[in-house]
């Protein structure tokens, strides 16, 4: 098991060097000066060619590209100092450079956007979990029959609304014109829990919900599938009421592929509920990565892309390890 | 195992029969139509008597048992007639009171006891679990002893470290006997064992069955043994029911049903059993056809589209009429579903001859005619040592 994780871990950090690299040479290599965008905030749109090499000359992009990325990683592990020119900023590790809007160190930012899409990922995920996961084994109990039907139409019927539309709605008519919840957005949990509470609901509701729909009939089809199982039979044989047999023996069976799906979903939701953090005014790692797409904060969106890659091979390794947790059958190696 | 039938009427008699199938009729509503699963069926078994049930796949053996526990979703099949168990009678009974026969008066073991244990719980936990279900207020360090004792009993080695042991930790062998210990943990009067050795190899196979035989003397179970084995029956059973397309064509004591069988179809299956002591001439004679559709049954006899003796039959008795479940020749105990006149003479003159040749010519013993064809038809002192 452990040789198993460090294996995972180094085949990650693999993963991460690569990602990393590639994001250099797009920077470096891309059809627009790595400067440019920082050059027309500068001044006003009215940028000239001395200006973007003095910031390209200050910014490094003059120098070659695997020095300034071995920089970039040294950085990352050993903190550095970066010269802005007039003054030097000292970014501790693990620096991930200044952001090129606010010329805070892009790492102080992400750690303190983090719990606001931690709290909208957690939540939703309780949501989905909850609804999706209940629901799908009441269908899966009552196969078959109209009650089942419905709800996998209905669920069908969600899912093929776009969510930025479903998300849109929800906002528009259940916080603007109607006031059904409290106003979203973002209190942090330790400054006021209530408020905490109050304005995540809907957001949360709106991405729980809509993301359950897919757990329903994905748990639907695992359990009536476990609930076929020979084993199910003898339960049932050895005289068991029906909530044991159904939970016990069947749930218990579904779930390793449910929890396959999640691992992998939770990352995602991690990595930045892009459309939920903008419509619903959460400012969370999603709303500033894309921001920084817009702006062209590079720094920014190499350490939001990076932050995603980090989320997604740690769910993975942690759904594998989990796998064999869940199924005595399965042992890792 | 010993035979202890008499010949000439069923071990069991209407009153000390512990579980009593009257009638039963199991059919399923399908989209395709309605499945007649198994249609009036009655048979009984005694405390300390072992009933086999015989049949081709889809016969109604596994169904027809599996209504005695009320395993049938009763949304989704129709069952009539009578089953009683113990004079409870169990058609009809609300799900409550049949989950405390289920494992409990009556249990049931399955094939294949790697599919049937639950992949992902020791097999310690799903004994007690069983009997945890049934004495709800045995504390959980009771139950895992009980559950230690029955492993100990039906002879896995060093119990009290196996008992932590996950299914596929286990050899095939070892399920099955954790399947069986699982089946007797509450004392059942009552064991259902579908098809027990089927998945296993052949010593494993004599040893389960050794081993059913033994704790049956133990506990004065009744047992009902599906199969479709006439090795098994032969071995095991007390009664044998023969059973084709959902109802049941042949039934009497084991070792006068085997030697002198009545019906074309339990012909065909004993002429399909092969023996490697038999005389090379003797042939496989596998049963023409295929077993009917149960959603569209022939008319008549189910069987007639298959049977090579419906000639002898005058008229188109065998097409037109189902024949009656009724005494042939040989006294009440015997009953099949055949309208052949004098199937004796038949066998005696058609069948045999084909089958174990080497037997016709020895006229002197007529009561043995299949003598060394199955282990049951062997005198009971030689079959014990044999299985040793």
């Amino acid at each position: 098991m452990f040789a198993f994780v460090v294996k995972r871990l180094l085949s990650g950090v693999l993963v991460l060097a690569v990602i990393s690299v590639s994001i250099f040479v797009l920077f470096w290599y891309g059809p627009r000066s790595p400067a440019q965008g920082l050059c027309d905030r500068r001044t006003n749109n009215r940028c000239t060619d001395e200006f973007l090499a003095d910031l390209e000359q200050s910014l490094g992009y003059n120098n070659p590209m695997l020095s300034e990325f071995g920089k970039y990683v040294g950085g990352i592990f050993a903190g550095r100092e970066i010269d802005l020119g007039n003054t030097t900023v000292e970014c501790a590790a693990p620096c991930l450079g200044l952001s090129y809007s606010t010329f805070v160190p892009v790492f102080d930012e992400l750690v303190a956007r983090l719990p606001a899409t931690v709290s909208l990922a957690v939540g939703a995920s309780v949501i989905i979990l909850l609804v999706g996961v209940t629901s799908g084994v009441m269908a899966a109990r009552r196969r078959g029959t109209v009650a089942d039907k419905a709800l996998v139409s209905a669920t069908l019927i969600m899912s093929s609304i776009p969510y930025v539309l479903f998300a849109l709605l929800a906002a528009l008519y259940l916080n603007i014109v109607n006031e059904v919840f409290p106003q979203a957005g973002y209190t942090p949990l330790t400054e006021n829990p209530a408020a905490w509470l109050t304005g995540l609901l809907l957001p949360w509701l709106a991405l729980g919900l809509y993301n359950s729909t897919q757990y329903t009939r994905f748990s639907r089809g695992a359990m009536i599938e476990a609930l076929n199982e020979d084993y199910i039979r003898t339960a049932k044989a050895k005289g068991l009421d029906t909530r044991t047999v159904t939970i016990r023996h069947g749930l218990r069976a579904a779930l390793v592929p449910i929890v396959t799906i999640f691992g992998i979903d939770f990352a995602f939701l991690l990595a930045g509920t892009i459309f939920t953090e903008i419509i619903f005014g959460v400012p969370g790692v999603g709303r500033w990565g894309l921001e920084a797409i817009r702006i062209e904060d590079l720094p920014v969106v190499q350490a939001t892309v990076l932050f995603g890659a980090i989320v997604v091979v740690l769910a993975n390794i942690t759904v594998d390890v989990l796998y064999s947790v869940l199924d005595p059958r399965v042992r890792i190696s | 195992m010993t035979q202890t039938a008499t010949t000439g009427a069923t071990s069991a008699t209407a009153g000390d029969r512990l579980l009593e199938v009257e009638n039963l009729t199991v059919k399923f509503p399908t989209a395709d139509g309605l499945v007649n699963a198994v249609t009036d069926l009655s048979y009984g078994v005694a405390r300390g008597k072992t009933l086999g049930i015989v049949g081709e796949s889809g016969s109604g053996k596994s169904v027809s048992s599996m209504a005695v526990l009320g395993l049938h979703d009763p949304k989704r099949s129709r069952i009539e007639g009578s089953i009683r168990i113990d004079g409870q009678e169990v058609v009809g009974l609300s799900e409550s009171r049949l989950r405390q026969i289920r494992g409990n008066s009556a249990a049931m073991i399955f094939q294949d006891a790697l599919a049937s244990l639950h992949p992902f719980y020791r097999v310690g936990a799903q004994l007690a679990e069983a009997y945890a279900a049934h004495h709800p207020r045995t504390s959980k360090r009771d139950c895992r002893r009980k559950a230690v004792e029955m492993l100990d009993l039906v002879g896995i080695p060093q119990p009290d470290r196996r008992v932590d042991d996950f299914p596929h930790q286990f050899s095939g062998g070892m399920r099955q006997r954790a399947m069986i210990a699982m089946g007797l943990i509450n004392d059942p009067a009552l064991l259902i064992a579908d098809e027990p050795t089927t998945a296993l190899d052949v010593t494993v196979q004599a040893q389960i069955l050794d081993l059913l035989g033994d704790l049956q003397r133990e506990f004065d179970s009744a047992i009902i043994i599906i199969t479709h084995d006439l090795g098994v029956i032969a071995e095991m059973a007390d009664d044998v029911l023969v059973m084709y397309a959902g109802r049941a064509v042949e039934y009497g004591p084991t070792r006068e049903l085997l030697t002198h069988p009545e019906m074309p179809y339990t012909w065909g299956l004993l002429s399909s059993v092969p023996d490697i002591t038999a005389d090379s001439e003797a042939r496989l004679i596998p049963i023409p056809g295929n077993p009917p559709s149960l959603l569209n049954l022939p008319s008549g006899c189910s069987f007639h589209p298959r049977c090579v003796h419906s000639d002898k039959v005058p008229g188109d008795l065998c097409r037109t009429e189902v024949p009656d479940l009724s005494p042939g020749g040989r006294g009440t105990g015997h009953l099949k579903r055949c309208h052949l006149a004098d199937p004796e003479a038949i066998y005696a003159s058609e069948v045999l001859p084909e089958i174990a040749p080497d037997l016709v010519d020895h006229p002197d013993t007529p009561d043995q005619p299949t003598g060394d064809r199955t282990a049951g038809e062997q005198p009971t002192g030689e079959t014990g040592q044999e299985r040793r």
